[in-house]
């Protein structure tokens, strides 16, 4: 009897830990997916976008034949429009963090702006293409133009860069505050001369990480009107301007093969800039990083 | 008398040196007045900027609603607004057909891969594959849609033959496989906290690793997995590009994922890239779609805030 008991609960063990084993191979074949995804994507992109990917590329504009087509005009107007997210959203959301970390009240709006800032940034991108085409482009007149995308999409990652920001001057610690308060400072000296320099390299990592999803957006720059076919660079602030991706993404929409080999090696120009962009942030956040 | 002459002077240098600092001092107190103010206003973007939303997708909505009646709008199920069309109910199906798909992909896949990564792997291959994983978040969308449309549908099309150049299905996978990294590092992030003095207590009763997982690290952690699922199916609800440019541009309102469907927010680009006049009844449905679309994914994004706010376990 007692043996017949010790063989049933051998034979449940060995079931037990083979389930294990098996549940574990299976866990890790799921994490590779993702991964097996990723290369098979950069994959395909090297190989359908390489051919075309050369220095005339870089710097012609789209033409109507393939083989004559660039990104000149995309490549330029995404740095352009960047410049002008990265000047708003940057003055705004590190006013905002400061605002929120060092001088709000609390008090209910207090939460109502945390809260907020927090909805925001779960809304769809194109729901910014639509406040931006109501406000920017008609009931401010700008139309569609560099400005009237650039403040759009400043207040796309607007949210992003206040959360990194906000992190950055929480991790300020209070001890070097107070010795700057001890030296007779007043808040805002403080804030000026000792919070924000030791805040700039946590700032600056979550402005940058921020603006790469900028540069990768497209939906709420086709809502506000950003061109397809530009022959010219952007010489104002209302001048009319493509980006990247929408370039792509014409070129995707075309039913000749070839147009998916610009396609793709526009996009190995994007994740170019894209890579370039994350090192940055990644450069600056081990080389200034300090700990207290 | 030089002396004396000579202190004066010092004693006026001296009220003087007082009277400038005095100057100095009320320019100084007026700049912290005055910067608490400044930031305030910054601080008040983020809410104009939620105003703004609600303002300008209510008011478009309402222009909307005195041509074509909200009734017939939510209820019809013919969307072709270039005939007059306006019952929303394709464009709402299709969003939820690839909603559902993507969300098939990316729950298993990214839970199997959170609980990897939080109880399997040791911290030196958790720190090697946890940012690969999240590369796959920053991709842009466009290349997503790119990658769909000439990689996935065309392998889809062999094992399938008779699936479109334009289908649910590939936008619904590709769509998962975005939001897989979401999935993963909130679950993960999750898992991570459960105290260990739960596990080595399950441990010391003589359970496997398996069943540590889903016996306590799994309940212990579920308001944060709900949470993060939520937050990534509100992600697939919003999703513009891959769709665009995967699923098509036919409002359907079918459950057949090998057909060509086309989503809210699928439309809200075709509108705004074709000749769409302003003030006409077209440019006022992409509001009336961006408002439904906007209502679907806040409610979402309420949830998971309520799911993660009062089920949160305290250890």
């Amino acid at each position: 009897m007692l043996g017949q008991n010790e063989q049933n609960m051998k034979k449940r063990m060995e079931g037990r830990v083979a389930a294990n084993k098996i549940s574990m191979v299976l866990f890790g074949l799921a994490t590779a997916v993702g991964l097996i995804v990723l290369v098979l994507l950069f994959y395909r992109v090297l190989t359908q976008g390489v051919g075309y990917l050369s220095l005339d590329y870089i710097l012609n504009f789209p033409a109507p034949y393939p083989e004559e087509a660039g990104i000149y005009a995309g490549l330029i107007g995404s740095i352009f429009l960047m410049i002008i997210v990265a000047v708003f959203a940057i003055i705004i959301g590190v006013a905002t963090a400061i605002y929120l970390e060092e001088y709000a009240p609390q008090n209910r709006f207090t939460d109502f702006i945390r809260v907020n800032i927090q909805n925001l940034a779960g809304v769809p991108s194109i729901v910014f293409g639509l406040l931006g085409l109501t406000f920017f482009v008609y009931m401010f007149s700008f139309g569609y133009t560099l400005l009237a995308g650039g403040l759009t999409m400043a207040l796309l990652i607007l949210p992003v860069i206040v959360v990194a920001a906000q992190e950055a001057v929480r991790s300020v610690p209070s001890e070097i505050k107070e010795a700057s308060y001890g030296m007779g400072a007043s808040k805002w000296q403080t804030i000026a001369r000792v919070v924000l320099p030791a805040a700039i390299p946590g700032i600056l990592t979550g402005a940058i990480i921020a603006l790469s999803r900028a540069i990768g957006e497209t939906a709420p720059l086709i809502i506000v009107g950003a061109a397809t076919a530009i022959y010219t660079l952007p010489d104002s602030l209302l001048a009319k301007y493509t980006v990247m991706p929408i370039q792509i993404y014409n070129w995707t929409g075309r039913p000749q093969e070839e147009w998916q080999y610009v396609a793709g090696a526009g996009i190995i120009i994007l994740l170019a800039v894209l890579l370039l962009m994350n090192s940055i942030a990644v450069l600056i956040r081990n080389k200034y990083q300090r700990r207290f | 008398m030089d002396k004396g002459l000579q202190s004066e002077g010092n004693m006026i240098d001296v009220q003087q040196m007082i009277e400038n600092n005095k100057k100095k001092k009320t320019v100084g107190e007026r700049i912290e007045k005055i910067i608490p103010f400044f930031l305030l206003l910054c601080a008040a973007v983020s809410v104009l900027t939620t105003l703004g939303i609600l303002f300008t997708l209510l008011r478009e909505s309402i222009g909307f609603f005195s041509d074509v009646s909200i009734v017939n709008f939510y209820t019809g199920t013919n969307w072709s607004p270039w005939s007059g069309e306006y019952g929303v109910a394709p464009l709402i199906g299709g969003t939820l057909l690839v909603t559902l798909i993507a969300t098939l992909v990316a729950v298993p896949l990214g839970l199997m891969a959170a609980i990897f990564l939080s109880e399997y792997a040791n911290d030196k291959v958790r720190r090697i594959i946890k940012p690969i994983l999240e590369v796959l978040a920053g991709i842009p969308t466009v290349v997503y849609g790119y990658f769909a449309l000439t990689f996935i549908t065309p392998m889809f099309q062999s094992i399938i033959p008779d699936l479109g150049i334009f289908n649910a299905l590939s936008a619904g996978v590709v769509v998962g496989i975005m939001i897989i990294p979401m999935v993963a590092s909130l679950s993960e992030d999750a898992m991570n906290s459960v105290p260990n003095a739960l596990r080595e207590g399950a441990y010391g009763l003589g359970a496997t690793k398996l069943e540590v997982v889903f016996k306590v690290v799994l309940p212990a952690a579920l308001s944060g997995i709900v949470a993060s699922i939520v937050l990534a199916i509100s992600r697939a609800i919003g999703e513009t590009m891959i769709v665009t440019i995967a699923a098509g541009a036919t409002p359907n309102l079918t459950f057949n994922p090998t057909e060509s469907i086309q989503t809210m927010t699928a439309f809200i680009v075709q509108a705004a890239t074709g000749d769409t006049t302003f003030g006409s009844t077209i440019y006022y449905s992409l509001y009336a779609v961006g408002m439904t679309l906007f209502v679907f994914t806040l409610v979402m994004n309420l949830i998971a805030q309520y799911i993660s706010r009062k089920f949160r376990e305290e250890y």
